[in-house]
C-alpha cells in the first residue's frame, strides 16, 4: 500500500482524509499531499530505484497512490542531455537539458502529472476525466485517458494553435473549445467540476496531479549521479512545476537519497505574461494578475494558482527570475535546435532565453552546474517559428541545378 | 443605505443562508470585524491577525482590495463588497463523485 498520510492545507495546516478535494474548507487554501517519509525511507533506496524500469513510477512511493500505477507506465525518465555545445556557446561550464520534449506518449512534461492524476482517478472510482488546458495537458489527458478507457472532456481556449487542437482530436475526446482565454476556461471548469462528478485533473484531482511533476526533479538528481544541481531554470505557467521540483529535492534529502540541497531555483516567463517574475523582481508576495499576450501560449496563465508559492521557492532557494520577449523566445528555440538538436516548444524558448539573461546578470554563475527544464516539443507549436526560419533551396531535379545551389550555400 | 456585502456559498452557513448582508462603512477590516459580531465565526474565515487570508479575494465595486489599500481600504454607504475564495472561483467546492 501507499505512504500517503492524508491531505493538509498549505495555509492553515488543517488536515483532511484522502478525497478528490482541493480547497481547505476553513481558510480556502490549497491542499497538499502529506507522506510518511520515515516509512518511505525504509523502502526507497538508491539500489531499489535503480533496479526498477526507467519510468516515473520508479519513484512510486513518493507518488500519491495507494496501489500499483495504472496510467503512464512508459512516461517519464526522459534524457538529461549534457549540452556541451550550447554550454560552450553561452560560456557555461556544465549545462544540462532535462529533455521532456520526448516524454511518452504526448511529448510534454504533462504526461508526468496526467499519469499520476489518472492512476488516482481510477483509485477514486471515476469513469470520466476532464481538464482545462492550454494544449499540452489536453493532449496528455486525451491520450492517457484513451489508453485507460476513461470518458474524456477537454476544455481549451478556442484561440489555441490549430496544430495543438488537431493533436488532441486525434485521440477522439470530447473537445470543448471555449471563446475566452485560459483563465476564463479555468473559471468555467470550476463550475462544471462543481456540478458533474468528473475527475478534473487540474481542479479536484490537483493535489494528486501536481505531485507528478516531482518526478522531473527526482530524475535530474538521479541522472546527475545522485547530486542536486547548482541551478535549475523552470518555465512558469501556474508555478506548480517549479514548486514541485523544489519539493522533490527536499524530499530526496529527507529520505536520505542525497545530502543538503543548495540548488537555486530560477523562474522563466514571457514578458507578455510574467506575473510571477514581476513579483520576484519587485520582492513582493502578491501576484498581480495580467492579461496574457505572448507567443508562449502554454505559459499564458495570467492568474497563476501557485504563483505565491513559486515566489517563495525562489526566495527560499536563493534563485531569481527573468522574463523574455517573443523575439528572444523564438531566437532561443532556434539556438537550442541548432546547437543541441532539440526542437522545443515556445516554453523551451522562454526557459533558454531566460537562462541566458540570468547568466548575463550574474544570477547564474558560469561554473554552476545548471539544468534547463525543457517541458514540451516544438513540433506542437510550429506556427510560432514560421516565418522566422530560413527558406529551403529550391532546385530543378538535376545535378547542375543542385551544384548552382551548392555554390550559393558555400558562398554564404 | 449601508455597505452591501456578498457572501460566498461556503460562508452562507454563518449568515443564516443569506447571500448578501449589510455592513458598516469604514475600513475593510473594521467592516469584517463588525460583521463578525452579527455573524460569529465569519471574521476568522476571511482574515487572520487583521490581514485578509491569502486565498480569499475581497473586491470593492469589483476592484481587488490588494491593488488598493488592502485591509485599510475604505468603504462607504452604497459600495458593494464581494468576498470570493480565490481557488474555487466563486465559492464552489467539488462534490465527491464516482464511487
Amino acid at each position: 500500500m501507499g505512504f500517503v498520510k492524508g491531505l493538509k492545507c498549505r495555509e492553515c495546516g488543517r488536515e483532511y482524509a484522502v478525497d478528490p478535494i482541493y480547497v481547505c474548507e476553513f481558510c480556502f487554501g490549497p491542499l497538499e499531499v502529506v507522506y510518511d517519509y520515515d516509512g518511505i525511507m525504509d523502502v526507497l533506496t538508491r539500489e531499489e530505484i535503480l533496479s526498477r524500469p526507467q519510468n516515473l513510477w520508479r519513484y512510486k512511493e513518493l507518488m500519491p497512490i495507494d496501489g500499483e500505477p495504472t496510467s503512464g507506465l512508459n512516461s517519464g525518465f526522459t534524457p538529461l542531455v549534457k549540452a556541451d555545445k550550447l554550454g560552450g556557446y553561452l560560456g557555461l561550464k556544465e549545462l544540462y537539458i532535462k529533455d521532456d520534449t520526448v516524454t511518452h506518449p504526448t511529448l510534454s512534461f504533462k504526461d508526468r502529472v496526467v499519469a499520476v492524476a489518472l492512476s488516482k482517478a481510477r483509485e477514486f472510482g471515476f469513469d470520466t476525466v476532464a481538464c482545462a488546458s492550454t494544449g499540452n495537458l489536453a493532449h496528455s489527458v486525451s491520450a492517457h485517458g484513451a489508453a485507460a478507457g476513461f470518458r474524456r472532456f477537454i476544455f481549451i481556449p478556442a484561440s489555441l494553435e490549430r496544430s495543438k487542437i488537431v493533436a488532441s482530436l486525434a485521440y477522439e475526446p470530447n473537445l470543448i473549445a471555449v471563446d475566452g482565454n485560459y483563465d476564463d476556461v479555468n473559471r468555467l471548469c470550476s463550475e462544471v467540476a462543481n456540478k458533474y462528478p468528473w475527475a478534473f485533473v487540474n481542479i479536484n484531482i490537483r493535489p494528486f496531479y501536481a505531485e507528478g511533476s516531482k518526478s522531473q526533479g527526482y530524475e535530474i538528481v538521479e541522472q546527475l549521479g545522485w547530486k542536486a544541481p547548482d541551478a535549475i531554470v523552470v518555465p512558469c505557467a501556474s508555478g506548480s512545476l517549479m514548486t514541485k521540483i523544489w519539493k522533490s529535492l527536499k524530499e530526496m534529502n529527507r529520505i536520505g537519497l542525497i545530502g543538503e540541497v543548495q540548488t537555486k531555483i530560477f523562474s522563466a516567463q514571457a514578458t507578455g505574461c510574467s506575473p510571477i517574475v514581476r513579483a520576484i523582481k519587485e520582492g513582493v508576495d502578491v501576484i498581480k494578475p495580467v492579461k496574457p499576450d505572448t507567443v508562449a501560449k502554454s505559459l499564458a496563465i495570467g492568474n497563476p494558482a501557485d504563483g505565491f508559492y513559486a515566489t517563495q521557492v525562489v526566495k527560499e532557494s536563493g534563485g531569481f527570475g527573468a522574463d523574455v520577449s517573443d523575439a528572444e523566445i523564438i531566437e532561443a528555440i532556434k539556438l537550442l535546435a541548432r546547437t543541441e538538436g532539440i526542437f522545443a516548444e515556445t516554453a523551451g524558448g522562454v526557459t533558454l532565453a531566460s537562462a541566458i539573461k540570468l547568466m548575463e546578470s550574474g544570477h547564474i554563475a558560469k561554473d554552476a552546474v545548471t539544468v534547463l527544464s525543457i517541458t514540451g516539443n516544438g513540433l506542437k507549436t510550429k506556427e510560432a517559428i514560421m516565418g522566422h526560419t530560413a527558406e529551403p533551396h529550391h532546385i530543378d531535379p538535376n545535378l547542375k541545378s543542385f551544384e548552382e545551389a551548392l555554390k550559393k550555400i558555400n558562398a554564404a | 443605505m449601508a455597505v452591501k456585502v456578498k457572501i460566498p456559498v461556503p460562508l452562507q452557513r454563518l449568515t443564516g443562508g443569506r447571500e448578501e448582508v449589510e455592513g458598516t462603512p469604514g475600513t475593510i477590516i473594521s467592516l469584517i470585524n463588525d460583521l463578525d459580531r452579527k455573524y460569529p465565526g465569519l471574521a476568522e474565515r476571511i482574515s487572520e491577525g487583521g490581514k485578509i487570508r491569502r486565498f480569499v479575494n475581497v473586491y470593492v465595486n469589483e476592484e481587488d482590495v490588494r491593488f488598493m489599500k488592502n485591509e485599510e481600504t475604505e468603504v462607504k454607504d452604497g459600495d458593494e463588497v464581494s468576498i470570493v475564495p480565490a481557488i474555487a472561483g466563486g465559492g464552489v467546492f467539488c462534490k465527491k463523485g464516482g464511487r
